[in-house]
């Protein structure tokens, strides 16, 4: 569904992404892991046309997506959830919701969704009418995925979604992840530094190493890899 | 010095204070809106108000039994040329993430661009700006004579500023432009297209500014190439009073503006020679002491 290959992104002299390639396959999760600048977060911004790769090539679906704009980009029905959330503080809750369908057509369905995210995230409907700035950062980052999933999008794509967030939280941002992606048959293509938790629901991993793919193979191949263990899981074989 | 004004006087001076109030807070909004979106002071912005007051010389003067749809013709193409002066000084350098210094020196460049061509194309003769009998002859209400403007003007800026207020709370349009404003690449992210976004409220801000010009016109008929250079660094100074970015503190600012400088004027007539300095000296106080303005946010730069 989304291929990428041999993408080479760099931010003046320094190069982010080196020649990566990956595929991302419909209707699986698939996450991407590894340390602090990997070229983790660049490879989504670079999907997503926040930055410019300098060759290489993204095709979603066969449409080659580095010379469209974000607008057509997330038309086309790939959304990202970025890192640190970023919702609209000055907005209400429900402001944001609306904001992330702002491309949308279909206002009927609108109710039908908002009730989806309510029923996912029962705390955003108590505070439908409040500025998402008041919200804590577990309740903040619920504004950011419930708003990704309003534009309805067909790939999702999350940045770790699970940072700073208290681990109650996250086990909910997780389930949710597994949840669209069942019942909505979404696409979810994730960033996460807890690799653990993320391969585990993952049917397809990569591992990511100052702007390579070091490794790769299905959620249950990566958790069993001595290599990963030791390195992103902080456990050691003896 | 001192002068104590009668009661009608003083009363007379209160509804002058309002007009001009509200004649600066008009060309304001333009400030603070571009300002809100882009982060960038539009210095060009006081260019395109004298633009308009020629535009409407040229429109309006020959014949000016049509005057009011002459007007909605000068603020349509107001609107236009400041989405003109947006695409030509601005949007190049975005689109190549010019730092924000380059930005503002092409501001003030397209501000003595505009005053020189406006110099090359109508000289530098000044022309008398059509006057509208209708709007500008004199009623009395009571021991009060006032210019009908005076009730005209805080009227037209009232409703103006309810409606814009409205397009950017209730709107799609204004949900996208407060979203460029806050975080331009989360909008993009959404779908929000940043360069339409950002041409729609240089257009806003310039159609505002336009009835500004047309109305400050009607009041102070003299057009000049640098007619707007002096309302337009005051308007200025009332966007930064009321804390830059924030539409109604345009509007407070620049009704304080206009009350000082007519109310000094009332209280101590020897000195209206020098009332403009009136304006930046309310600046400098109402700054130490409310660096963000009256009712403006502290904007925490993103690192």
């Amino acid at each position: 569904m989304l291929e990428i290959n041999n993408l080479v992104v760099k931010y003046g002299g320094i190069t982010a992404l080196d020649n990566i390639s990956m595929n991302v396959e419909e209707g699986k999760i698939i996450s991407l892991v590894g340390a602090n600048g990997a070229g983790k977060s660049t490879t989504l911004r670079a999907i997503t046309k926040l930055v410019t790769p300098v060759s290489g090539s993204i095709k979603y679906n066969g449409v080659e997506l580095t010379n469209l704009s974000t607008q057509d980009i997330v038309k086309m029905g790939i959304t990202l959830v970025p890192e640190g959330r970023h919702v609209f503080a000055e907005m209400t809750v429900e402001e944001n919701l609306m904001i992330g369908a702002y491309l949308r057509k279909d206002k009927e369905n609108f109710k039908k969704d908002i009730d989806f995210i309510h029923e996912m995230f029962p705390r955003l409907k108590e505070r439908s009418k409040q500025l998402s700035g008041t919200l804590s950062g577990g309740e903040q980052q619920m504004v950011a995925v419930g708003r990704a999933l309003m534009s309805n999008p067909k790939v999702l794509m999350m940045d770790e979604p699970s940072l700073g967030l208290a681990p109650l939280v996250i086990k909910d941002i997780f389930r949710i992840i597994e949840k669209v992606n069942q019942e909505k048959n979404m696409t979810v293509l994730l960033i996460e530094q807890n690799a653990n938790a993320a391969l585990k629901i993952s049917h397809y991993g990569y591992v990511m190493e100052t702007g390579r793919i070091g490794l790769e193979g299905t959620g249950t191949e990566l958790l069993a890899n001595k290599q990963v263990k030791e390195l992103y899981l902080g456990k050691s074989e003896n | 010095m001192l002068v104590i004004p009668t009661m009608a006087e003083l009363l007379q001076q209160v509804c002058n204070g309002l007009l001009l109030g509200s004649l600066f807070a008009l060309v304001a909004v333009g400030y603070t809106m571009v300002y809100g979106i882009l982060r960038l002071i539009n210095f060009a912005h006081c260019d395109i108000f004298m633009m308009a007051m020629y535009i409407a010389f040229f429109i309006v003067a020959p014949d000016s039994r049509w005057w009011f749809i002459g007007f909605i013709i000068v603020i349509a193409i107001t609107a236009i040329l400041g989405m003109g002066v947006e695409k030509i000084a601005y949007t190049p350098l975005r689109k190549q993430n010019a730092p924000k210094i380059s930005m503002l020196i092409s501001a003030i460049g397209m501000s003595y661009l505009l005053e020189n061509l406006a110099t090359v194309l109508f000289t530098g003769k000044p022309k008398t700006f059509p006057q509208i009998e209708l709007l500008v002859g004199m009623i009395e209400i009571g021991p009060i004579r006032l210019q009908r403007l005076a009730l005209v003007v805080p009227i037209v800026t009232f409703l103006l500023m309810v409606i814009l207020l409205t397009l950017i709370n209730k709107t799609k349009a204004g949900m996208a432009m407060r979203a460029v404003s806050k975080d331009l690449e989360t909008a993009k992210l959404m779908g929000i297209n940043v360069n339409s976004t950002i041409s729609f409220t240089f257009a806003v801000g310039s159609a505002i500014a336009g009835v500004g010009a047309i109305l400050w016109g009607l009041k102070y008929p003299q057009i000049s190439p640098l007619v707007g250079v002096m309302p337009g660094l005051k308007c200025f100074v009332a966007a930064v009073i009321g804390g830059i970015g924030n539409i109604k503190g345009a509007v407070l600012g620049g009704l304080i503006l206009g009350f000082v400088e007519i109310m000094a004027v009332a209280f101590f007539p020897s000195i209206s020679a020098y009332k403009d300095i009136f304006s930046f000296a309310i600046l400098i106080i109402i700054l130490l002491f409310r660096p963000n303005g009256i009712i403006g946010e502290k904007i925490a730069e993103k690192v």
